[in-house]
């Protein structure tokens, strides 16, 4: 583990690791994005309860997957940077907490305007809900604690320590929530063989869903060279590189 | 590194220093519980004094103004000894830091939630419980507000070395707080109904268990960011 991870400490190596993966990340999200969309809004059949308004799913559930996705890929980018000390990994936490509060930021809404025709109110007190809008405090924790320091070496580190904080106590508040009160339906494609989602609507779903963690991905690369850029900007192959731009 | 102390003498002597210095600042103490006392006051104010009502809502009422008001003291936690510089003989001590931070926890849980958990019955008046709810009110002080201590001291290590902390700390930390809150006013509703709570203090002192072996690695660390 050591030995791969070892030569990304290096600013520069990461640096050159994000330019190789962006490309990829970037061609999944844009080929699976317009298939995912068109199939799911234009071609996927019409829900016999719910009608049209269902197809809001093919964003509502790929951004709730992702809000918790990358709040766990925080926490591990965090255990990195604690554990092995690695700047990058501190770089890391910052460049995915804006884009993880966004994506949970567009569950909320979407979830907000899907619950209004369905359950007849914009907000309810669910358990799925409340959990998703405190995730969404959290991310705004790491956040703020992050822009409150002015040492970015130490916010970095502070940020980190709160985001393993964040996922310890994050299946804690999600059970003590569940229990608090349901009403919003089960996970519905869970279990594989026993689908309780017809293939025609689960494929175009399944490509929105790896559309958006290729978004996610793609964004967060982007953030985290600009990061790796303004951390390391007095180095010499920072400044080699602007000159050559 | 000569240790010429025992790990207990090292807690006991900085719980004492801490309990020493509160107790010559009785505001300290007092000011949270009065904040507590006026909050309770304003619920009734803001939606009226009808008995069953009040009785329907006080746990709530009652573990929302403990949040709060342990929020208060939170603050002052680390930022003496940030500011006169003990902190930092504190970290560079040979003594385990998880240890001394313990210390400075269990000090400030004596200080702003036992006189909390004392004065229960007098809110519990106010608000129209009865004997029942009562008892499931203190037993859940008395297991939640630690806990309290224990995450808010995460947020106040966090922040003790940023100049306008406080606000910022109540936004890290009352997250954290929502399973204690769910788990206490759901055992106090439960009892009201007369049945067995058994189950919801059960998961507080397992919380409370899990709080008291992780939080004072995760304060120290946190402090230790906010030193350097």
């Amino acid at each position: 583990m050591w030995k791969w991870l070892h030569p990304y400490a290096k600013a520069d190596r990461a640096y050159q690791l994000c330019n190789t993966l962006l490309p990829y990340f970037a061609v999944i999200t844009v080929v699976c994005m317009i298939v995912g969309w068109v199939w799911g809004l234009a071609y996927a059949p019409a829900d016999y309860q719910q009608k049209d308004s269902y197809r809001i799913i093919f964003i509502h559930v790929p951004s709730a997957i992702l809000s918790m996705g990358a709040y766990s890929s925080m926490a591990i980018a965090a255990i990195v940077a604690l554990v092995w000390q690695l700047r990058n990994a501190e770089l890391a936490v910052i460049a995915i907490a804006p884009v993880g509060a966004c994506v949970t930021a567009i569950a909320l809404i979407t979830g907000a305007a899907w619950g209004k025709p369905m359950w007849g109110a914009w907000w309810v007190w669910d358990a799925r809900l409340t959990s998703e809008l405190i995730l969404l405090f959290l991310y705004l924790g790491v956040l703020s604690l992050y822009h409150a320091f002015e040492d970015k070496k130490a916010a970095g580190r502070a940020a980190s320590i709160l985001a393993i904080v964040g996922v310890i106590n994050l299946p804690i508040i999600h059970f003590s929530v569940e229990w608090w009160n349901t009403l919003h339906q089960g996970a519905s494609i869970t279990k594989f063989n026993t689908n309780a989602i017809d293939p025609s609507m689960f494929w175009p779903l399944m490509l929105n869903i790896v559309a958006f963690a290729a978004f996610v991905g793609t964004v967060t690369l982007m953030r985290l060279k600009n990061e790796i850029l303004q951390r390391e900007k007095h180095r010499p192959w920072v400044r080699q590189l602007l000159n050559r731009g | 590194m000569i240790r010429q102390h025992s790990y207990w003498q090292l807690f006991s002597a900085v719980c004492k220093k801490d309990l020493q210095l509160a107790f010559r600042q009785r505001a300290e103490i007092v000011n949270p519980l009065l904040f507590f006392l006026i909050v309770i006051t304003l619920f009734p104010l803001a939606i009226g004094p009808e008995p069953g009502l009040l009785a329907r809502i006080a746990p709530g009422i009652i573990w929302v103004a403990a949040l709060l008001s342990t929020m208060l003291g939170l603050d002052k936690l680390f930022r003496d000894d940030y500011h006169d510089g003990s902190l930092e003989q504190l970290i560079a001590s040979s003594y385990p830091l998880p240890l001394t931070v313990l210390a400075k926890v269990v000090a400030h849980w004596i200080i702003t939630g036992l006189p909390l958990v004392l004065m229960t019955p007098l809110f519990a008046l106010l608000l129209n419980l009865d004997t029942n709810a009562l008892i499931a009110t203190v037993l859940t002080l008395l297991l939640g507000t630690p806990l309290l201590s224990f995450i808010g001291a995460i947020g106040a290590g966090l922040t003790v070395g940023l100049q306008k902390g406080g606000i910022l700390m109540s936004l890290l930390v009352l997250p954290l707080y929502i399973p204690v809150l769910i788990f206490a006013t759901s055992a106090i509703e439960t009892s009201t109904m007369s049945l067995d709570y058994s189950g919801q203090l059960a998961i507080l002192g397992a919380m409370l268990v899990v709080a008291i072996l992780s939080a004072p690695i995760a304060i120290s660390s946190a402090l230790k960011v906010s030193v350097s």
